[in-house]
């Protein structure tokens, strides 16, 4: 459950000529600046022992960057990492160095990759050398792989480990009983080890600050998220999505430099919409819109653009994804609070996605194939990640017979390039923009029929 | 009770996928409701205390053939929540008034939601348990989470659930949870006389048996037992852990039996031995159940583990405590937590000399002799080992 770090880069474009600099300006704008950004924060990782800075590791479903930034810590996010190798084509590798350690081949390839990570030397994603944690930050958030991930984290290094238990919405709605459950954790438990930690002081308005700057990023991808109701979209809120989403779900909410760079996207992809122009893919602009698909679930990362590749072939374009909403669950209206900053941060992790029990997420997925105006539901089932997998061939079903859109299954895993067969995934695709078609055709068909 | 007899019985209570003893109970009096509860714990004293038959459901086993639920799940996902589907969508579980879910794994919450959807007309409850440790924090939320189950319950029920209501059940089950402590602590003595073949049987019992008939059934048992002339034999004396959700079939249990091992501690069942001792009866009872949680309770791969140094203690001290030469880590495929557990575990039995062998299993795991040759190899190598 993760973000990539760096975008995919597009392949230089042909710009009429006609073209307006200042545009293409713009969107190399977001791109340099997000690839600057992560770049900066893996080399603030590599550096921090050395400048005598402290390091927290935490997870990105309940990432309370915020308060750790009240800490002055160097951020890592394990999963990040895990992802970034693994488009990389560095995690196989990792992945079968800690299966032979004795890792079961059945559970999180995301752990396993970042247990091969640290076997082999900590060699982080850019080449630098990642220092040990000084602090695991374990939200427990929508994820169990989570707890058990930091406690072998903790066997092998030792590392100070602070825990912050947010129920699960198995009702299907946020209590008061759980919001202060998680603050008085927060106030009792992890802000004082936070404090004994890093050496520095808590302090409430600095933290009230930074949640203020977090709320301007997000009205900002909220709207680069719900371009997507545009036709054609704007955005592929997947593939692109995972771009998207890359600093607010890992070391940025609340930083300015995070402010800016979803003031600046969001720029870029309402000039999109004024000229009417479809997503930027990894080979350039995409063609004709032809299909619009809601997405749940992960997406690969070590086959990522031959993954993406088979749907901007095909013109199907992504408008709305679950997994864009791992790290936060903004498009519903929820925004960090500066005047309750505490309850803020607890109401945050207990509405990241999979903390939502299923009704929930069957009803955000319907709810997106009506707003966005979704010919249906496609399901990238990971192998590794239970949280989201459980249970999607309901999910499936349910949809089905809520919205009437013809639903369909592919399966992968994330960062284990064992498991994704891409000949697989693209047949069941095809037959899918298929059933798409057929579906519009006997709905055309319906009409005429009555008539 | 002949042994024979008391054996019978249990084994008749196991195969029955159909929960006749359950809907036996409900017939005898109009009214009566059953709530089912999965592993690895729920406070059975609050359902007990609305006049309710807990009923713990441990997936179909080997008996079922699972054609509907294996709709469900993709192959990677563990076989407990695909017979649990295959008993309710079969109308194995009709029985039941209402199920809980507790906070296991991400399969089986989910499954929570899943059944919310499937058995709309059933009452359905996600059980969280807090993974904080501290009265004031964690016992806070865990007792206003109780309250939430006692005030469905009594609605369920038709009637108040009272303090003294909540009192009396926790009374019933400490003499369960006495009865059930003998029967462990006389494995441990003589395993030879109480196989664990039989002591599975006895307390799957518990799982559909009011508490009051179940505790009288383990004494009649510890009593049977004893009173059989049994050979014993030079077997290797182990602790079986990982198999605390999805259960082994019946006949793996005997394998690794037949294999030469003693089973003298196991983590089946463990909603039966989850309070160490006794809960406090006197005061407030949902915070007498919540102490007894959060200070002494049994631990396992779900439950977080605060202090590093702790990390694997309950297994070292069931080895000291039972006298055993070795352990046996049996894990359902795709689970979760035993799985990822398993390398901590296995480095610190490493740490303290303790031998250990580890496979996988499925609930309907048919192939028993690899599981033979493995056990048998582990117990041989621990009787050379011991005679060095």
């Amino acid at each position: 459950m993760t973000t990539p770090h760096n975008p995919p880069t597009p392949r230089p474009v042909a710009q009429p000529a006609a073209a307006k600099p200042k545009k293409e300006v713009l969107k190399e704008d977001s791109m340099w600046l997000q690839k600057e950004m992560i770049n900066g924060n893996y080399h603030d990782l590599a550096i921090a022992h050395d400048v005598g800075r402290k390091v927290s590791a935490t997870f990105v479903p309940g990432n309370l960057n915020e308060l750790l930034m009240c800490f002055d810590f160097a951020r890592s996010l394990p999963e990040t990492n895990a992802l970034q190798n693994g488009m990389r084509k560095k995690s196989g590798k990792m992945i079968m160095d800690a299966e032979r350690e004795g890792h079961s081949e059945d559970v999180c390839t995301y752990v396993k990759a970042d247990l091969g990570m640290m076997q082999a030397g900590q060699i982080g994603p850019t080449g630098e050398k990642l220092p040990v944690p000084d602090v695991l930050v374990l939200s427990y958030t929508g994820c169990f792989t989570f707890m058990k991930w930091f406690e072998l984290i903790r066997q092998k290094y030792d590392c100070e480990t602070t825990m912050l238990h947010v129920p699960y919405q198995g009702d299907g709605k946020i209590s008061d009983n759980m919001v202060q459950y998680v603050v008085k954790q927060l106030k009792e438990e992890m802000i004082p080890t936070l404090e004994r930690v890093s050496g520095v002081k808590f302090d409430i308005d600095r933290l009230r600050e930074y949640m203020k700057e977090s709320v301007k990023a997000e009205e900002d991808l909220v709207a680069v998220l719900q371009s997507a109701k545009n036709r054609p979209s704007p955005i592929d809120g997947y593939f692109g999505g995972v771009y998207y989403i890359g600093p607010m779900f890992t070391a940025f909410r609340g930083t300015r430099e995070a402010t800016k760079f979803y003031s600046v996207l969001r720029g870029e992809i309402e000039e999109r919409v004024r000229l009417k122009k479809g997503p930027i893919t990894p080979e350039g602009e995409m063609g004709e819109e032809k299909y619009r698909l809601v997405t749940e679930g992960p997406p690969n990362w070590t086959s990522f653009r031959d993954f993406w590749k088979m749907f901007y072939d095909d013109g199907a374009v992504v408008v709305a994804s679950t997994y864009s909403k791992v790290g936060g669950v903004y498009d519903f209206g929820f925004r960090h609070d500066a005047d309750h900053p505490l309850e803020s941060l607890a109401r945050y992790c207990l509405g990241c996605y999979t903390n939502l029990n299923f009704p929930q997420r069957i009803d955000m997925i319907c709810k997106y194939i009506d707003e966005y105006q979704a010919d249906g539901l496609l399901i990238n089932s990971i192998k590794s990640c239970n949280s989201f997998s459980a249970g999607q061939l309901l999910m499936l079903r349910e949809v089905e017979k809520r919205t009437g859109k013809p639903a369909a299954f592919v399966e992968s895993d994330l960062v284990d390039p064992r498991y994704f067969s891409g000949a697989n995934i693209k047949n069941r695709l095809e037959s899918y923009f298929q059933m798409i078609n057929q579906k519009r055709r006997a709905g055309s068909a319906e009409p005429a029929a009555a008539h | 009770m002949p042994l024979k007899e008391v054996v019978e019985r249990c084994q008749a209570l196991f195969e029955d996928l159909h929960f006749n003893a359950v809907r036996d109970w409900k017939a005898a009096q109009p009214g009566r409701k059953a709530i089912g509860f999965m592993p690895i714990y729920v406070p059975r004293e609050i359902i007990h205390a609305a006049g309710m038959l807990p009923v713990g459901i441990f997936g179909g086993g080997d008996q079922i053939e699972v054609i509907q639920g294996d709709a469900y799940y993709q192959s990677y996902i563990c076989r407990i929540p695909r017979s649990t589907i295959e008993l309710g969508v079969t109308g194995r579980l009709d029985s039941l008034d209402g199920m809980l879910f507790p906070s296991i794994c991400d399969v089986i919450r989910n499954l929570s939601g899943m059944w919310q959807i499937m058995f709309k007309d059933k009452y359905v409850r996600y059980f969280d348990v807090p993974q904080n440790f501290k009265d004031a924090i964690g016992g806070e939320y865990y007792v206003h989470e109780m309250e939430i189950l006692r005030d469905d319950l009594a609605k369920l029920a038709g009637r108040e659930v009272t303090d003294d209501d909540l009192r009396n059940s926790i009374k019933v089950y400490n003499e369960n949870r006495r009865a059930v402590r003998d029967l462990y602590r006389y494995r441990s003595q003589k395993p030879w006389q109480a196989p664990t073949s039989e002591v599975y049987l006895v307390m799957r019992a518990g799982m559909v048996l009011p508490p009051e008939e179940h505790t009288r059934l383990v004494r009649e048992y510890i009593a049977a037992a004893e009173a059989e002339s049994r050979p014993k034999r030079d077997n290797a004396r182990v602790v079986l852990t990982g198999s605390f959700c999805e259960q082994p079939p019946l006949g793996l249990i005997k394998s690794i039996e037949m294999a030469g091992c003693y089973i003298v501690d196991d983590d089946f069942h463990l909603v039966t031995r989850w309070h160490l001792d006794d809960v406090e009866v006197d005061g407030n009872p949902l915070w007498n159940l919540s102490k007894g949680f959060l200070h002494r309770s049994a631990d396992t791969p779900s439950k977080y583990t605060e202090r590093r140094e702790d990390k694997g203690k309950f297994v070292v001290d069931s080895v000291r405590k039972s006298g055993a030469e070795g352990v046996v880590f049996a894990a359902a495929s795709f689970c979760d937590p035993a799985l990822l557990e398993r390398p901590m575990l296995l480095e610190i039995l490493d740490k303290h000399g303790i031998p250990y062998t580890a496979f996988k299993f499925a609930e309907n795991t048919g192939q028993m002799a690899p599981i033979r040759e493995q056990a048998g190899t582990f117990a041989d190598s621990i009787k050379l080992w011991s005679a060095a």
